[in-house]
């Protein structure tokens, strides 16, 4: 009875099912954290002293990449979780983290860049803590090619899980890049223990936008895991019975 | 808390830093967007592509 919800929790279809009323709420929800978020952070959070109106590119710069890093242990641990106990939704949610934790990636990357030029003089560094990010993009990068490598759905999927499992080995180097090699990129701003090296006036809009920006990842999540679990479970019947409805015009 | 330009041509410019600014959130948000409407995308196209099927299948 214990293990009831796990294997339930295993199911595609009830996963599909389960989730679809939630995608309203979550949409609601990410859309007035980041719009609160991004006004707060843009016209009322107080100007930095040393780098100007530029540092408010931090509001998207750290949550970005706070999930970025966040997205690669979904899905490394939705890959591990689909080796050990071979499920398939496990592997549905991995095959759908990644382009999501690509993007984002991306985005620190890009936003960075943009923040460098003002602030350092520099677009590119190959600063300790930018390569580390360059490599975690080339390993989200690695996850979508495999996906599409092999013909067996079941070995692309093994082949992607042991992939995210060894790429793990890179999210502490960038977590503590900015400590073991101080070069260019400051250290960190927000610390889990002791006090954060920035005021309360520009952190609480910079915690809405983080909130704003788990929120987002939750719903972007939950809409690629939902597309692939029709495609992979289109010979089903409960998926031919949605697609009557769709063809009724219900959906 | 209050709003920290004097005019909206001042929050634009920034300081000099509008543009750095400005492009960042732009292109943050355009990727977000997308990665909304992309799975949307992929689940219509999902249902009309079955659609289609289902009716040759009848045929």
């Amino acid at each position: 009875m214990a293990w009831q919800w796990f294997h339930r929790l295993g199911s595609p279809r009830w996963f599909y099912e389960k989730t679809q009323p939630w995608l309203a709420w979550l949409a609601l929800l990410t859309l007035v954290l980041l719009v609160v978020g991004s006004t707060w952070a843009l016209g009322f959070a107080p100007v930095e002293a040393k780098q100007g109106n530029s540092y408010r590119i931090i509001y998207i710069h750290v949550p970005a990449s706070f999930l970025a890093l966040a997205g690669y242990y979904i899905m490394a641990v939705s890959g591990a979780v689909g080796l050990i106990w071979k499920m398939k939704l496990p592997y549905m949610v991995m095959k759908s983290a990644a382009p999501i934790g690509a993007a984002l990636t991306f985005v620190a990357l890009i936003t960075g860049s943009i923040w460098g030029k003002p602030t350092w003089g520099t677009w590119w560094e190959w600063d300790a803590r930018i390569t580390s990010m360059l490599l975690l993009l080339f390993l989200y990068l690695g996850i979508i090619a495999l996906q599409q490598a092999f013909h067996s759905r079941d070995t692309a999927d093994k082949a992607s899980a042991i992939l995210a499992l060894v790429g793990t080995v890179n999210i502490p180097i960038i977590y503590k890049s900015v400590d073991w090699w101080y070069t260019l990129h400051q250290p960190a701003t927000l610390k889990f223990i002791g006090e954060s090296a920035i005021h309360s006036s520009m952190l609480y809009p910079l915690l809405v936008m983080i909130a704003g920006f788990y929120c987002f990842y939750a719903l972007a999540l939950l809409l690629y895991t939902r597309a692939e679990i029709l495609r992979r479970e289109h010979r089903t019947q409960w998926v031919a019975d949605l697609v009557g409805k769709f063809a009724k015009g219900v959906q | 808390m209050s709003f920290q330009f004097e005019s909206v041509a001042s929050f634009i410019a920034m300081n000099g830093h509008g543009s750095f600014v400005w492009a960042a959130y732009g292109i943050t948000f355009a990727v977000l967007a997308y990665l909304l409407i992309s799975p949307l995308l992929q689940q219509r196209q999902f249902f009309r592509t079955q659609k289609r099927l289902m009716r040759i299948a009848r045929k």
